[in-house]
């Protein structure tokens, strides 16, 4: 059974030229393996594997439409059927207020948001445990896992935003040109930040308590009706409400998407308030991450 | 010359609780924190005990131990899969590890794309791969299907696919587990001598297996684990050498009884060495050998398939029978408790000891191995009665011959 093979004959003293070359030329080469003592970011690490993170959000997108007849157009279709829905129920047998925006363009632009959010969260909240076969046999930056998984969400984003601008030309709606390439792209990166924030505590927590494999879907559905996509904020008429409201970094940047249709002055309050909370989720999901991640070979 | 890999004082501690879950629910850590005053401490074990050796660059390092002596463990810390609890590792040099072949291997994707996507988990950036890809793929031989999703191919042409992306890792430091203990043995030395290339030009390659032969033939350098601690560095004849004698005073019994895995949902309960009808794991040589195998099971079995092979203690496979290629009786109706006998009368194993892996499944499914789980010694007899033992270590078989003795004129003149 066993090949014979010939041994390679390196003692002390024959060592080839070669190998004592790679030996020199990596002495500034020096990595050390120790029980985590502090926390570190570790972007330079992310860096150096950005082609792996490249990968895995290309392997995601590719895996997640083979095998269907329509393909790509499912990023399109599950967002416009929505919106259809929204603006039969909501929009004309309710009578929901839509800050004067033709209800579909008000549920489509909420909803494009919205389902970033949601199956990015989904994804990365299970990424950890989906990958575990990974982690436990390879090293890599852990965080790329959860990063990734929301980068496929912002693909589909980019399929269904074809739909949004062929509404906007429907309606003819007169849309603040200036106000759109501002914030449509702000509110982009506040999605993806807040969504990338509470993933990654999702993640590690699911690693270790499978209870949240089932708290996540039921948080979506909870958090779709805090959020304004099928509603306008505008309701809440309280003074405080509009601050407490933009808290919530996903009802600051759902609102913000809104900005361009409606000819009201900017609250710059707010949006710094849902900016800051965006921020503040990610940098907490970061750290909660980090700090967890060595023990999820040990935990998975 | 500075070693390549200084590895100090290296502990690994695991907490085993009282339940053996995989996982906890949020619900018992909750009830465990409120319980915290009267809790019973955790138990934990060491698998790594303060191990420490070094390796200088261009040494090819087989690590040895049997199951549980921490080997896994330590390949888990090299390769920062999980971090050591207590002392350090310093490597100069880019670590590659290899614990499994195919990582990341998505059935979904067509061969390129896994090629591309294992390349990069494996640490080769995207021109490197560019690059090897034409050679990757000569290596594997599975050039006509590199559109084909591989779902469609062969467990032997994935396996194949997956090693040539591999073989052509080219870091300072290679660490690579059991993982050439499958694949068939034609496809085993093409990668067993593409392992030979790297560390002959060079490269820094860290080995573990079972398989000494394997280990002689590649290492030169050998550790020594045992319960978890570094038992002894050394030239590799000489740690091969300590290891068997090791195992051959270690004094086992006939009968074995195996504690439950929850994992299996069928699991073999006791194991025995049965020699000339008696519970014995000394069995003199010619003597009519078989083993018994006692299984449970949660639900009704039939379809059961059993098999066994005997091995030397380097690791060579010596026999090897199950069901799934010869015959056998099974039983008419299901049972949840049962015995299997595999008689296998007498056996031509030469003096020595033998290890014995079992494993049991239910119709095309694996459900529990145990490697080299029972062992025991064929003792020298004077079968023939000639007055003469056989020699030690000759062989692992011998075999009845009829040795004929004929004047050569009378063959050579017929034909």
């Amino acid at each position: 059974m066993t090949p014979s093979l010939k041994k390679s004959a390196s003692t002390e003293n024959d060592i080839p030229q070669e190998v004592v070359d790679i030996a020199a030329a990596k002495e500034g080469n020096l990595y050390t393996i120790e029980a985590p003592a502090y926390f570190s970011l570790n972007l330079k690490e992310l860096l150096e594997y950005r082609e792996l993170f490249y990968f895995f959000t290309w392997r995601d997108i590719k895996v997640k439409y083979k095998q269907t007849v329509l393909g790509f157009l499912w990023a399109i279709l599950q967002p416009f059927l929505m919106m259809l829905l929204f603006t039969a129920i909501f929009g004309n047998a309710l009578g929901v207020e839509s800050d004067g925006i033709p209800y579909p363009i008000f549920a489509y632009s909420g909803l494009l948001l919205w389902n970033i959010f949601a199956t990015g969260l989904n994804s990365s909240a299970n990424s950890m445990v989906v990958n575990a076969n990974l982690i436990k046999k390879i090293y890599f930056p852990r965080m790329i896992i959860p990063m990734s998984s929301v980068l496929v969400a912002l693909f589909d984003f980019l399929m269904a935003v074809i739909v949004y601008i062929g509404l906007l030309i429907y309606y003819q709606y007169q849309v603040d040109l200036v106000k759109i390439l501002v914030f449509l792209p702000l509110s982009l990166v506040l999605t993806t930040i807040s969504t990338f924030g509470l993933g990654s505590i999702l993640a590690s927590l699911n690693v270790k308590y499978r209870d949240f494999r089932y708290v996540v879907p039921y948080l979506i559905q909870f958090l779709l009706f805090i959020n304004p996509v099928i509603y306008s904020t505008a309701i809440f008429t309280a003074p405080w409400a509009k601050y407490v409201i933009a808290i919530n970094p996903m009802a600051g940047a759902i609102n913000m998407s809104r900005f361009a249709f409606v000819d009201k002055p900017i609250e710059w309050d707010l949006v710094g308030i849902s900016v800051g909370s965006g921020l503040v989720l990610m940098l907490l999901g970061v750290y909660i991450f980090r700090k967890t991640e060595a023990y999820f070979a040990d935990l998975a | 010359m500075k070693p390549i890999l200084e590895i100090q004082n290296i502990s690994k501690r695991y907490v085993i609780g009282g339940n053996k879950e995989r996982y906890l629910s949020l619900r018992e850590q909750l009830v465990n924190n409120f319980r915290k005053g009267f809790r019973a401490p955790k138990e934990s074990f060491l698998a790594l005990d303060d191990v420490s050796f070094e390796v200088m660059p261009g040494e090819t390092v087989g690590v040895i131990g049997k199951n549980g002596a921490g080997k896994s463990t330590l390949l888990k810390i090299l390769s920062r899969i999980t971090p050591p609890t207590t002392g350090k590792i310093l490597a100069r040099g880019r670590v590659a590890s290899l614990l499994e072949v195919g990582t990341g291997f998505h059935p979904e994707l067509s061969g390129r794309e896994n090629v591309y996507l294992n390349g990069s988990i494996l640490g080769l950036t995207r021109s490197e791969i560019d690059k090897k890809f034409d050679e990757i793929v000569d290596f594997s031989g599975v050039g006509k299907f590199l559109e084909t999703p591989l779902k469609r191919y062969s467990s032997g042409m994935q396996l194949r696919l997956a090693f040539a992306v591999a073989a052509h890792l080219e870091p300072e430091i290679l660490v690579i587990d059991e993982v050439l203990a499958v694949g068939d043995a034609e496809f085993q030395k093409k990668c067993l001598g593409k392992m030979d290339e790297v560390s002959k030009s060079g490269r820094t390659v860290l080995f573990v297996s079972h398989n000494m032969e394997a280990v002689r033939n590649l290492c030169t350098k050998g550790v020594m684990l045992v319960k978890g601690q570094c038992k002894s560095v050394g030239p590799i004849e000489d740690i091969i050498e300590e290891y068997i004698n090791q195992y051959t005073a270690e004094p086992e019994g006939a009968s074995m009884t195996i504690p439950r895995d929850k994992k299996f949902s069928t699991w073999i309960t006791e194991l025995s060495v049965i020699a000339d009808g008696q519970h014995n794991a000394n069995v003199n040589m010619g003597a009519s050998l078989a083993f018994d195998i006692k299984f449970e099971s949660e639900t009704p079995v039939k379809d059961l398939v059993i098999g066994y092979v005997i091995s030397t203690l380097k690791g060579e496979k010596v026999i090897n029978a199950n069901t799934v290629y010869q015959p056998y009786t099974s039983y008419e109706e299901g049972v949840i408790k049962g015995k299997v006998r595999c008689q296998i009368g007498t056996v031509p194993l030469m003096p020595g000891r033998y290890q014995v892996s079992f494993w049991l499944g239910r119709s095309i499914q694996l459900m529990q191995q145990l490697d080299d789980i029972l062992t025991f010694e064929v003792l020298p007899q004077d079968l023939w009665g000639k007055g003469q033992l056989p020699p030690k270590n000759a062989s692992s078989l011998w075999w009845n011959t009829d040795f004929q003795f004929l004047p050569e004129s009378v063959s050579s003149a017929k034909n």
